[in-house]
């Protein structure tokens, strides 16, 4: 299980960006985060994946603990080690190297298990199968967003970190994304998904966390959350017409066309 | 060395093929040492001005091997040296080049550990201040140990030559060309490998590639311990006789190896291999069929004008593509 506690992290040693954030994903669950542009969602990303030095970030309260131990400490490969995988924003494929390459470079910190592991991805994208020796930078938006997931998955992981993974897909795409996300779920590896698409995102998950300006403003079961109406106006795009409920800052959902699709 | 008496005696034929051969074999030189160059800059982003310093510094390990039977750094005696006066067989030559490149590759580790990483995070224009640092700290050890004799490197062949079609090859030129195909293959097939991957990963995308559990500061060391063996198999290579300093290791070489390779680099385009090689065998048949071909017109141009040849094919070149022939456009940001 995985444990947030009142984490806040600031960049640059002063831009507070998460302030005492918490939520947990427990073992074997999918569990959606949801907020809109500049909520704080990939900087919780990073803060458990110890990616936040790279960005001059730091946590500077809380704690992130992964099966009782804190790990906020922890350099990234350790991380990885101890079975935390991460599919970053915007895909971050290896462009100019091979979908083999890319999906060695994901099994870096698990070479025993590689070859079933590699098959086990194949399985899952049997497109990646077809263009296995094809330059990563080539694939389609989808391909890449599948790579990204298999890279990943090299790394036999626990727990899977997604952030936005249908950003930038067609509909029929997202639904294949969102397919397999349930699928990998299934095989026991239990999910934190990032979405600003809600309604994908909700429709998988088990739990729910909506978060706004760096702080979990509403949670509960995803069934629950789907039905709520404050969630059913902001994110799905439900409201109805003349009908204006007042959400907390409203004025900073920077709403996307495609929350409306 | 092939002075202009001796070729004028030779056939045109004969004399375009030795030219050629010893612009391969010194192009074999500056490959190495630009391979080793282009490893640290790919993977870390750093330009190495230490290049220079580090091959010289391989090669003196070589010399303190094989002419003083010694262990670089330790004092002990090498139980592998060949007996006082008695040239070691080609075999165990390479074993002694071997160990010296063990040695260089020590030294790169030491030198990224100590004065490379506690820098990592900074503008990478202080990271290159560094290594000029580096290049003028390790220099004067150098000098120190050439200044008085020049050192030897125990070539078995020492100066003999082939014939060929009536042209003079000297066996060392092949044995440059061997080692230099031999450091190519080893570095592409690096590339091939988990590790190799795993750094041109580091290259494209550092935080993608940590995500990944790769460590980064690892990558960077084994950039760097390569990185310093390839230039130290370069500057090696340049002390076997008949190449300039007459198969000895001398102050002479050192400018070479520090400034004589940056055209080079500079036209391949800093961080490609296949760049290394090309730009490393054209720089070197610039420079050598110039000295070859123009020597009639010595009074105009002055005596020294094939060294300035690398140069002036390099600005040439970067008129046209200014990110050498096979750099990437996004290098120049740096
Ligand atoms: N490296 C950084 N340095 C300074 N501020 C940063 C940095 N990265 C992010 N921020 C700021 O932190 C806030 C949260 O960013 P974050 O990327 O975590 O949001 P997000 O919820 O993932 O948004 P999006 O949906 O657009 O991806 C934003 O205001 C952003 O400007
Ligand atoms: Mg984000």
């Amino acid at each position: 299980m995985l444990e947030i506690a009142n984490l806040e992290v600031v960049y640059n040693e002063v831009i507070l960006v998460l302030r005492g954030l918490s939520l947990e994903v427990p073992d074997g669950k999918i569990v959606a985060l949801l907020g809109s542009n500049g909520a704080g969602k990939t900087t919780t990303a990073r803060a458990i994946t110890g990616l936040l030095d790279v960005h001059e970030g730091k946590a500077t309260k809380g704690s992130v603990t992964w099966k009782g131990e804190e790990i906020s400490e922890r350099i990234p490969a350790h991380i990885v080690q101890a079975g935390i995988a991460q599919v970053m924003e915007g895909r971050r494929i290896f462009a100019e190297l091979t979908v083999d390459e890319n999906l060695s470079c994901g099994a870096f910190t698990n070479r025993s298990n590689m070859s079933a592991n590699y098959d086990r991805v194949m399985e899952l994208f049997p497109r990646l199968k077809e263009r296995n020796k094809q330059v990563a930078g080539y694939l389609s938006g989808g391909e890449q967003q599948m790579l990204a997931i298999g890279r990943a998955l090299m790394a036999e992981p626990e727990l899977l970190i997604l952030d936005e993974p249908s950003l930038g897909l067609a509909p029929m795409l997202i639904e294949q994304i969102r397919n397999i996300i349930v699928d990998i779920n299934k095989q026991g590896v239990s999910v934190l998904l990032i979405e600003q698409n809600a309604m994908m995102a909700l429709s998988i998950a088990d739990f729910g966390y909506v978060m706004e300006s760096g702080k979990v403003v509403m949670d509960g079961p995803a069934q629950k959350l789907l039905n709520d109406e404050d969630v059913q106006e902001f994110y799905l795009g439900l409201h109805a017409e003349g009908e204006r409920k007042s959400f907390r800052d409203v004025k900073h959902y920077k709403r996307r066309k495609r929350w409306l699709s | 060395m092939m002075t202009a008496l001796q070729l004028a005696q030779t056939g045109a034929g004969a004399t375009f093929l030795q030219t050629l051969v010893k612009a391969l074999a010194l192009g074999s030189v500056y490959v190495l040492i630009a391979l080793g160059f282009v490893i640290v800059f790919k993977a870390t982003q750093v330009l190495n001005f230490a290049a220079g310093a580090i091959a010289m510094a391989g090669a003196m390990f070589m010399s303190i091997l094989i002419s003083d039977g010694g262990i670089p750094l330790l004092p002990f005696d090498n139980p592998l040296a060949p007996a006082e006066g008695e040239a070691a067989s080609i075999p165990m030559w390479g074993v002694h080049v071997l160990i010296a490149l063990v040695f260089a590759a020590l030294f790169g580790l030491v030198l990224e550990r100590v004065a490379i990483r506690p820098m990592v995070g900074q503008p990478l224009f202080a990271m290159a201040v560094v290594t000029l640092g580096i290049e003028v700290a390790v220099r004067p050890f150098n000098l120190d140990a050439t200044a008085l004799e020049s050192r030897n490197l125990g070539v078995p062949w020492k100066a003999e030559t082939w014939e060929l079609a009536g042209a003079i090859v000297p066996k060392s030129y092949v044995a440059a060309v061997v080692l230099a195909a031999i450091g190519s293959t080893a570095v592409l097939l690096f590339f091939r490998s988990r590790l190799g991957v795993a750094m041109r990963a580091v290259a494209f995308d550092q935080e993608a590639a940590m995500a990944q559990g790769i460590n980064v500061g690892r990558v960077f060391a084994i950039a760097w311990g390569l990185g310093a063996a390839l230039a130290a198999l370069g500057a090696i290579t340049y002390g076997m006789a008949p190449f300039p300093p007459g198969g000895n290791v001398s102050q002479e070489i050192h400018p070479i190896l520090a400034f004589r390779v940056l055209p080079v680099i500079v036209l391949g385009g800093l961080d490609s291999i296949a760049g290394a090689i090309v730009g490393g065998v054209m720089i070197a048949s610039a420079e050598i069929f110039a000295g070859q071909y123009l020597s009639q017109y010595n009074d105009t141009l002055g005596s020294g004008y094939s060294t300035i040849v690398p140069y002036l094919v390099m600005l040439v070149v970067l008129v046209v593509r200014p990110f050498g022939i096979f750099g990437t456009p996004e290098i120049r940001r740096v």
